[in-house]
This record gives structure tokens, C-alpha cells and sequence, in this order.
């Protein structure tokens, strides 16, 4: 399953026509303890680069926005009542939520990981 | 009973937190007091008043109270002492530098209050006859007047209660104005170095926020937003002196770009206290500005005090200026423009924001310390004010990362970064440092450009004596920071409370007594 990673620090693992979509270990590291994580509702149409999530760490409040264009297929409830999962496990059960790929071919604009990886080097 | 300080340094305790032979049986220490819960010191069984039973409510109906209220019964004397007891734990702009800053708290000259209280002008009425309160409606006449001359613009609606408020009066004459046009423009631009509000603002006014980039210098990216201008463009909202406390030296510029594609430009003025007596807004091309009353002349704002928010507009915004407010007629009188007589004067208004005429209580002490300081003296107070920001800029950038010091001289407010801080050492850290030397703190990660923020605005009151003692307090704690002194992650020490966890806090927020 391959992984993308986006310039705003969020990741996302393709399976077929789905994402599933979090946040990368460097932004929950940035961002600190994180307190509270809006997700989208399944059926949220999204459009890339615009307002997806939000997730609040005792630091600030972010939004977090779409990667790709698409519908959101699932929410991650959990976070609801566990948001230190994102600082626990950011890049595994601290996924944020699950859409539809509307354009594939936007993923070609994304990062791999040793790309993203160079890319938080510089910052 | 449970201890009353399960948590955090106790009169008992030496400083590493060890037994101490010299505890004393209250916890009390001499003039340091420990004070328990309102519920721990009152019962919720017993009453500190004599009143009668009170008869059932018959005309409540279902909502009639049929259990206790579970509300602690005190006296009288036990409430006074409780509350008082506690503002002894507080830090206060009347105990020392409080380098949040104008924005919280500045010195409130006490002339203000004087006035403020005057009978004619603390008891007046907002529904009284006109003719009754002249003098009032003088006051606000009078001090509008000022705003106008002091920005150089068209003229002021009176009325936002607050910054925000008034960011949203600004907006929502653009968007009037631009309905007057026939033209619908959606896209609000927003600078990075803007205050937070102004993207909710225009969201909240309906419009789409569009993020313009920062330059490595800390203002306004000008080639990036004449990029972005064009026919959906309403308007720009920028701050100005930004929140990275630097002045915008291209606002003529950003002005000039915005009318020429059809835009206006509202300018965030919260911070014009920096500039005021030195640089006219109206002289920059802005269309509208709020003023922050309550910040830029002075009156108490902290702890959520009340604010004012008057807004100055240009001279092509202005018909569109919400109701109510008051005009000087002919004869020196001075009348109220409301609905029922806006139609001969003023028909394009957007409508009314507040029931009232505005913060009158904020016009009185505006007027007062404007009057008191006098044009020289409100120049002077720019002038201290960013002298007193770069002198603690310059002390302090060989201790704490200084982002934007290669940018010129600061504003009113100084800041710095957590760069250069040892490994697994935060803003935090030095925050939590500064409450044990007896400071609060200053605002931290904000504006959130810059890594680990720390805004300090020592604001124009400071003598340099108090400002060198902050410095080296700052500076004692910078280095202790930067040398990985254990003791300072676990700061304050000698707070009544140790760290609390935030983080716990805000994840499992415990709201109500749970007895």
C-alpha cells in the first residue's frame, strides 16, 4: 500500500480508490500535546488544499486540509475520545479520516517518504 | 479532611520539595496564605444568612426547584475573605511589569477612573431624553473627533464594543460598499502576520480567506499579494504594527495595489498604540481601522474588562456606518442618528450593531487620558513605547533567538524563539521560570510564525529600572535554559501551585465541584 506525504505534514495510505489520512510523527511533534481533533463527517465533499480537519494541542489550533479531492468515506471516532492517540501513534491509529480519490492523478503531486523526509530536514 | 495543597510548593517544603522543620500548623507562612475551595470552607448543608423558609414558587410550574441547590452556605465575612485571600495569589499591572502587555493590561491612569465615575457620566442612561445628556453625547463627540484627527481619517463609527467587533463593523462596510457597486466579490486576503481574528472575521462576514505568505524579514510578502489581486478580491485585512511587532513599510503600497484592482483595505489598529502621534492610517491609503480604546488609551482590560472598538473609515466607506451615533447640529446641540431620522442623513447604513451608542464607561476614560496626555503627550507615548520594546529587544538577543532583529528596530513588542534552547528545554520552560521571579508571563507561541514564540511588550509606562530587573530576570532564566538546568523544568517553585498539566486539563477538564 503505498504511502503519500504533503508539504502541510499530512500522510496518506492509498488502497485502491481510498485514503485513509492523518497526520505525519513530525507535525504531532511540532504541534505538542494535542487535546482535541475535529474530523470531517462521512460525506464531506473535499477539495484538495482546503479545510478537511482541525486538531488542538495545547499549543494551537490547526486546520488540517484535504491532500487530495474526493468524499469522505469515515471518520476516525476514536480520536473524539482519545485525541492523545495522534501523539501516541500519529501514523497508525491516529489516522484522522478516510475518502474517496476523485482525481488519482493528484497523488503524482505529493511526496514519497525519503522526499518527505528531505523535506523536514530543511525546514 | 483531604490536604488543602495536594499539589505544588507548600509553605512546608524547602524548594526541593523535602520535609522542612519549620511547617506550620495552618500551611500558612507569615503573609503567604493558603486558601481551600469555596465548597471545602463553606457546607453545602448549612447558610451563612438568616433568611426565611421561602414559600414554593407557585407560579414556576415544573421549573420549580425540588431538590437542594448545593451552592457552600458562607457568611458574609468568610466570602469577603475568601475572595480576598485569593487576589493575594494574583498577579496584577499594580504589583509589577506585566509583559503580556497593552493588549491585557497597560497602567490605567487614575484620572480616568475619577471621570469615569463623575455621577453625570457613570449614571446616565441610554434611554434618557437627549437633552438630558449633552454632555455625554459631548464626550463621545469630542472623542471622535480625536480619532479622526489622530488617523487623519473620514470619520468613526462609535459604537463596536470591542477589537473583533469592530473588525467585523469595518467588514461589513465593505461588503455594503461593494453591494452598493453591484458587485460581488468573495475573497477576503489575510496576511500571516494578521492578528487570528481577522480570517475569522471575514469568514464570519461570508467571505473566503485567502492566506498571503510572510517575507524572511517578518512583513507582508507585497509581491505575493498583487499576485493574488484581481476581480473576486473585496479587500485585504492587514495589521499594522504587525504581530510580529514590525511596522509595515509597504502599507501605501498594499493600499495603493488593492484600490487599483477594486478592493478595500481594513486595517487591523489594535496595536496603535505604536504609532499613534506619528503616522496617520488615513495618510496609508486604509479605508477602514479599528482602535482599540481600551488598549491604546489605557483603561482596564485585563481579566476580560470591558473593551471599545471605534472604527475610522474613509471617506468611500463612510455612508455605510452602522446606527446609531451621535452629530453636532447647528446650533451646538448634539442629536442621535438612529433609524427613525437616518433616512435624510444617512440611508445607505448597513444597520446597527449594539442597542446602545457604545462603551461609554471606555469613551469617558479614552477622552480623559487623550485630554490629560495632550497631542504631545500621545506622541510620546508611541515614542516610549517602541523605545521601551527595542531596549529590551537589544538586551536580550545575545540570551534569546531574535528572529527579526535584522529586520530594524521593533515596534512595541519584542520577539524572540526557542531556538538555541538546550535539548528538551521549551518556551514553556522559560514561561513557567519567569512566574518564580515574580513575573507573569509573557504571551507564548504567538504569532505562531515563528518557532516557540515569546512576545514581550513592556508597553511606555515602564522606568528603565523596572525594565532592567525584567531583563535580568529574563536573562537569568534564558541562560538557565540554554544550560539545561533541571530545576527549570520543573518550574515555578515558589508558586502556590506547582506545574499544573495543561495537557490533562484540557483533555479531562474537571468543571464542576465533585464533593
Amino acid at each position: 500500500m503505498p504511502r503519500y506525504y504533503t508539504e502541510e505534514h499530512e500522510w496518506l495510505d492509498v488502497d485502491g480508490d481510498v485514503a485513509t489520512v492523518g497526520i505525519t510523527d513530525f507535525a504531532q511533534g511540532q504541534l505538542g500535546d494535542i487535546v482535541f481533533v475535529e474530523v470531517p463527517d462521512t460525506g464531506a465533499e473535499l477539495t484538495a488544499g482546503g479545510d478537511a480537519a482541525v486538531v488542538e494541542s495545547v499549543k494551537a489550533a490547526s486546520d488540517v486540509y484535504a491532500p487530495v479531492d474526493g468524499t469522505v468515506t469515515e471518520g476516525n471516532g476514536q480520536l473524539e475520545e482519545d485525541p492523545a492517540l495522534v501523539n501516541s501513534d500519529p501514523e497508525g491509529e491516529g489516522w484522522f479520516f478516510r475518502m474517496t480519490l476523485s482525481d488519482k492523478s493528484q497523488l503524482d503531486a505529493l511526496m514519497n517518504a525519503a522526499a518527505y523526509k528531505a523535506f523536514c530536514d530543511d525546514l | 479532611m483531604t490536604a488543602l495543597n495536594p499539589a505544588g510548593w507548600r509553605p512546608e517544603m524547602n524548594v526541593a520539595g523535602g520535609a522542612d522543620d519549620n511547617a506550620t500548623f495552618t500551611g500558612n507562612r507569615a503573609l503567604m496564605l493558603e486558601e481551600a475551595l469555596i465548597f471545602e470552607i463553606g457546607s453545602t448543608e448549612t447558610t451563612g444568612v438568616d433568611f426565611d423558609e421561602a414559600a414554593p414558587a407557585a407560579d414556576m410550574g415544573a421549573l420549580a426547584r425540588t431538590a437542594p441547590i448545593g451552592l457552600p452556605g458562607l457568611a458574609e465575612s468568610e466570602t469577603v475573605r475568601h475572595y480576598t485571600r485569593l487576589s493575594r495569589q494574583n498577579y496584577a499591572i499594580d504589583l509589577g511589569l506585566f509583559p503580556l502587555g497593552s493588549c491585557t493590561m497597560k497602567h490605567n491612569p487614575r484620572l480616568n477612573e475619577k471621570v469615569a465615575r463623575m455621577p453625570g457620566f457613570a449614571d446616565a442612561h441610554p434611554l434618557q431624553p437627549q437633552e438630558t445628556v449633552q454632555g455625554a453625547y459631548a464626550v463621545i463627540h469630542e472623542l471622535a473627533e480625536w480619532l479622526i484627527t489622530l488617523t487623519g481619517m473620514h470619520s468613526v463609527a462609535m459604537s463596536p464594543k470591542a477589537g473583533a467587533h469592530g473588525e467585523l463593523c469595518g467588514i461589513l462596510c465593505i461588503k455594503a460598499a461593494l453591494e452598493a457597486r453591484g458587485e460581488d466579490r468573495r475573497v477576503i486576503l489575510v496576511p500571516e502576520s494578521a492578528h487570528g481574528t481577522n480570517p475569522a472575521t471575514a469568514a464570519f462576514a461570508g467571505f473566503t480567506v485567502e492566506d498571503i505568505p510572510a517575507t524572511a524579514e517578518g512583513r507582508v510578502d507585497l509581491a505575493a499579494l498583487k499576485a493574488r489581486l484581481g476581480p473576486d478580491v473585496a479587500g485585504v485585512m492587514v495589521t499594522n504594527p504587525n504581530t510580529c511587532g514590525l511596522f509595515e513599510r509597504d502599507m501605501k503600497a498594499i493600499s495603493d495595489a488593492v484600490h487599483a484592482a477594486g478592493g478595500y483595505v481594513y486595517c487591523d489598529g489594535a496595536n496603535f498604540n505604536a504609532i499613534v502621534g506619528r503616522v496617520r492610517p488615513g495618510d496609508l491609503g486604509v479605508d477602514a481601522m479599528h482602535i482599540n480604546l481600551h488598549k491604546t488609551f489605557s483603561t482596564p482590560h485585563g481579566g476580560g474588562g470591558p473593551g471599545s472598538g471605534p472604527v475610522v473609515l474613509s471617506a468611500a466607506l463612510a455612508p455605510f456606518a452602522p446606527l446609531p451615533f451621535v452629530t453636532k447640529q447647528a446650533d451646538g446641540g448634539f442629536r442621535l442618528i438612529e433609524e427613525e431620522n437616518a433616512g435624510e442623513d444617512h440611508p445607505q447604513t448597513f444597520g446597527r450593531m449594539t442597542a446602545f451608542h457604545g462603551q461609554m464607561g471606555m469613551f469617558t476614560r479614552a477622552l480623559t487620558y487623550i485630554l490629560s496626555h495632550g497631542a504631545d503627550g500621545l506622541k510620546q507615548v508611541a515614542e516610549d513605547a517602541v523605545l521601551n520594546a527595542n531596549y529590551m529587544l537589544r538586551s536580550l538577543e545575545d540570551v534569546l533567538d531574535a528572529p527579526f532583529a535584522a529586520s530594524g528596530p521593533c515596534m512595541h513588542e519584542a520577539l524572540f524563539s526557542d531556538k538555541g534552547l538546550a535539548e528538551g528545554f521549551s518556551t514553556l520552560d522559560v514561561a513557567k521560570g519567569l512566574i518564580d521571579e515574580g513575573y507573569h508571563p509573557m504571551t507564548v507561541y504567538f504569532p505562531l510564525v515563528v518557532h516557540g514564540a515569546m512576545l514581550v511588550e513592556p508597553t511606555e509606562t515602564e522606568s528603565k529600572a523596572a525594565l532592567d530587573q525584567f531583563i535580568g530576570a529574563l536573562r537569568s532564566i534564558a541562560l538557565r535554559a540554554k544550560n539545561g538546568d533541571p530545576m527549570l523544568k520543573s518550574a515555578p517553585h515558589f508558586a502556590p501551585r506547582a506545574r499544573l498539566d495543561e495537557t490533562l486539563a484540557a483533555r479531562k477538564p474537571v468543571l464542576a465541584w465533585e464533593g
